[in-house]
């Protein structure tokens, strides 16, 4: 064995310990790695409590309100399973939408609302022309107009 | 035809590379320009705006080819600093060293773009998520090489000690790539995979594989650049350094750079 094979062998073995490692080591720290809970495993009591956590999930439609003040907003987060109310004092971001992905820090109140301090809004990995998506919306309800016909035409 | 094959390991010899290197400069100048040029036009008259973010969007097209560049800087820095180590080849650890401070760059460009969209979209110019951190330590990886290289002043040990470093850091590429994956982030996932299409429109894709091979280009511009300065550096007192590059110099000159 010439010494650059060694040399070789020993970085080979050396790179598969540490990635081993490295492996286990991540799947010991899974659990704190979250960067945020959904309202199901706060219903499951995953979530920390008494303390401030993150919140995920998506704005239910139809859910947000505003108050007067037009900085306080009330609105419901829902994994489409569980879903938890949140309210907010502050301003929000461009992308907080009803229907959009959400991550809201802060803890639940004594009367079961989450009481958010920041709320960040989570964008998905779609990118389009805004001609794109109303075809795309059109097409969606055209087919589900079209779902109807055939139930009645049968 | 055996006669015109080109004896490949001659240049892993840095005299030989030398003015390899500088044939093949002007060769990348011209294909940084040729991607450069239509990436931008494409980037800012060509893709349509988001149906959601609308302009600012655009941002991505600097962005993920800087986050891709940094990843891949890094896996072909840590190749050649795992070559150097191996074969102890002079050159492939010259060209680790060369390559450093453009992953560097890209990383830093990645973090500050992606803080740039991130206070008006998410909200915050910072979170604490996986994605965000692992980045962040590819920067400091990076900057360790970088210091670990520049505070041994023997080259050899120099080359040794930060191509170990460079081979640990390895572990962190797989993490940032799939930390959108394996944990619940806010940094979105991959728009753009091996395995299935892109999720976004084919102009928008368009420009942002056109800027990739702009950076790219661009890499190897100024790695060879680097490294030819690298090499007459490292390589001062040797006889062919003297008497090619510097042949024609007053004799003061030779005895600064000697």
């Amino acid at each position: 064995m010439k010494s650059r094979h060694k040399r070789f062998a020993f970085i080979v073995v050396g790179l598969a310990g540490l990635g081993g490692a490295a492996a286990l080591v991540l799947s010991a720290f899974n659990d704190n790695m979250v960067f945020f809970f959904s309202p199901t495993q706060v219903f499951a009591k995953e979530a920390p409590e008494g303390r401030s956590f993150r919140l995920g999930g998506l704005v239910e439609k139809g859910t947000l309100k505003r108050e007067d003040d037009g900085l306080t907003v009330h609105f419901r987060v829902t994994d489409n399973h569980k879903n938890i109310n949140v309210t907010y004092t502050g301003i929000l971001p461009d992308l907080f939408k009803e229907g959009q992905g959400v991550v809201a820090q802060g803890r639940i109140g004594q009367n079961g609302v989450f009481q958010a301090d920041e709320v960040l809004a989570k964008h998905d990995e779609n990118y389009m022309p805004p001609e794109v998506k109303d075809a795309l919306d059109k097409g969606k309800a055209a087919a589900s107009a079209a779902g109807t016909t055939t139930l009645i035409s049968q | 035809m055996s006669s015109t094959k080109i004896n490949w390991f001659k240049y892993s010899s840095p005299q030989a590379f030398y003015p390899l290197a500088g044939k093949m400069i002007p060769w990348f100048v011209v294909a940084t320009v040729l991607f450069t040029v239509p990436g931008l036009y494409f980037s800012f008259f060509v893709a349509p705006p988001d149906y959601q973010q609308g302009e600012a969007y655009r941002i991505m097209f600097i962005h993920v080819p800087a986050a891709w560049m940094s990843m891949f800087i890094y896996m072909v820095m840590a190749a050649y600093a795992g070559m150097g180590l191996v074969f102890n080849s002079r050159l492939s650890s010259m060209m680790a060293s060369a390559l450093a401070p453009t992953g560097a760059m890209f990383t830093f460009l990645a973090l500050w773009t992606g803080a740039l969209w991130g206070k008006p979209m998410w909200g915050a110019w910072w979170v604490w998520d996986a994605r965000l951190t692992s980045e962040l330590i590819l920067l400091f990886l990076y900057i360790g090489f970088i210091s670990l290289q520049a505070a041994i002043d023997e080259p050899r040990r120099a080359a040794r000690a930060s191509a170990i470093l460079a081979l640990v850091g390895v572990v962190n590429i797989p993490i940032i790539y799939f930390s959108v994956k394996w944990w619940n982030t806010l940094h979105q996932g991959a728009s753009i995979t091996v395995n299935k299409a892109p999720t976004m429109a084919a102009s928008m894709f368009t420009a942002m594989l056109l800027m990739t091979f702009a950076f790219w280009m661009y890499t190897i511009v100024v790695a060879l650049l680097r490294v030819r300065c690298e090499i007459l550096e490292r390589e001062r007192h040797t006889d062919w350094v003297m008497s090619n590059e510097f042949a024609g110099r007053s004799p003061e000159t030779r005895n600064e750079l000697g």
